[in-house]
């Protein structure tokens, strides 16, 4: 069999070098080669948002993304939105209001919602809502969502 | 499947042709890899043209703006010089699917995708877009509209890659504008599009229009008769309605889930009026 492609890519401010095949997507290598379990398979065809991460400042669905082309670029994940115990505020007002039940979606929203603000750091609700398209919650109904993401921008800005 | 990231056009081309049918090109890969998983094709070979430098790019010159087949519509959304010269090109760019998707998606990809619902292609076509083609035998440069030849379908011989959208260096007094309708308000593919480019003279008056329809045929129409009727008028109500008529009169829809052919005539020619008023608008304020 194939030997597998050697890549070498940052995650989260880390350097980081796996072996994948042709065919695996850049989701399936975090997850299951990488052990990051933070973004989540949906829908597998780039419609519901679960496996976003940010590669080189742009919000991407994962499961859209080879492994293979992930060399020399930067990706960031749920899982470096934290600082230690120090939760991201988006994490942190997630919690607050309650934006989350089952929780599938969430890495994914908080991944869009982390590049939103970076991107413009005071949404409009529809702003938001527009921007967080891609992202799909069954749960919610999407109104807790808005308003940690609101709450989290004000907190950010220093407001 | 193999992966290759080749760091030249002329590699890429080279391995398209050698390919013979058997290899696809990625940039973006928001149709290829759905594709691919659907297990709808089965390439040998991917070529990933996302590591050929000029590609990667917008550039602006003295004729106008060049925008590489491996720029995600994303960027150009961020590129202020774009966005004022062409916003009709670039808030169709940036209808296309979610964010995400906008990260990686490119209108190049866009237009081989050949889909009759795509969004960027009837700006492309109305703004007089020409794509940059290179292949085995050399370069050649065709107008956007020749590339789609029927849906999941281009014109692009064996072993050529459009390597650039091309966009003309913009005249005074124009602007561009495109509207869709979809029944939610994102994350929805084209019923009906319309997209109009309009240069007006200093009283007004258009001096030149073009106007395009998507999802009402095939491939997206270029409706010369429509940009007759606006050629010489300030989009008085009386030729709005006569553009209305001509748009419709255009349209080649099919019934689908998404609309019938009925419904796709009528809102081809209310998209055009109101998509005219806005270019027209845009037009007047430079």
């Amino acid at each position: 069999m194939m030997a597998g492609i050697a890549v070498s890519t940052n995650i989260n401010g880390d350097n980081a070098e796996f072996l994948c095949h042709a065919d695996e997507t850049l989701l399936d290598v975090l997850r299951d080669r990488l052990g990051l379990m933070g973004a989540k398979e949906g829908c597998g065809t780039g419609d519901c948002g679960a496996c976003s991460i940010i590669l080189d400042d742009c919000l991407v669905c994962s499961c859209l993304v080879l492994g293979a082309e992930a060399e020399g670029r930067r990706i960031e994940t749920v899982e470096g939105m934290a600082q230690g115990d120090q939760l991201h505020p988006l994490q942190q007002k997630f919690l607050e209001h309650a934006a989350l039940q089952c929780g599938i979606c969430t890495p994914g929203f908080l991944i869009a919602a982390k590049d939103l603000l970076a991107k413009n750091p005071d949404p409009t609700e529809e702003e938001i809502r527009f921007g967080l398209a891609g992202n799909l919650c069954r749960c919610t109904g999407y109104d807790k969502i808005v308003r940690a993401v609101q709450d989290a921008a004000d907190v950010m800005r220093g407001a | 499947m193999r992966y290759i990231r080749p760091s030249s056009i002329e590699d890429a081309v080279g391995l398209l042709a050698e390919a013979s049918g058997k290899a696809a090109v990625l940039a973006g890969g928001s149709d290829l890899l759905v594709r691919m998983k659907g297990g709808f094709i089965e390439p040998e070979l991917i070529i990933d043209i996302k590591a050929i430098d000029a590609l990667r790019h917008i550039t602006e010159s003295e004729v106008g703006f060049v925008i590489g087949a491996a720029v995600p519509c994303a960027v150009l959304g961020e590129n202020a010089a774009l966005r004022r010269a062409w916003p009709g090109v670039v808030e169709s760019a940036n209808l296309i699917g979610s964010k995400q998707v906008q990260g990686r998606c490119t209108i190049v990809g866009n237009l081989c995708n050949a889909s009759p619902a795509a969004d960027s292609v009837p700006a492309l076509v109305a703004a007089g877009a020409k794509a940059l083609i290179r292949g085995p035998v050399g370069s050649r440069t065709i107008a956007v509209e020749l590339v789609p030849v029927g849906p999941g379908k281009t014109s692009l011989a064996p072993g050529e890659i459009i390597e650039a959208i091309l966009l003309d260096k913009r005249q005074p007094r124009s602007g561009d504008a495109y509207q869709r309708f979809t029944p939610r308000t994102e994350m929805d593919i084209a019923v009906v599009s319309a997209a109009v480019n309009l240069t007006l003279d200093d009283q007004g008056v258009v001096q030149s229009a073009r106007v395009a329809l998507g999802a009402v045929a095939p491939t997206v129409l270029l409706v010369e008769e429509a940009a007759e009727i606006l050629t010489g008028s300030r989009l008085d109500d009386e030729t709005l309605d006569r553009l209305a008529a001509a748009c419709s009169g255009a349209c080649r829809p099919i019934d689908d889930k998404r609309g019938t052919v009925e419904f796709r005539r009528k809102v081809a020619g209310v998209l055009a009026k109101r998509v005219a008023l806005a270019a027209y608008q845009r037009a007047g304020q430079k």
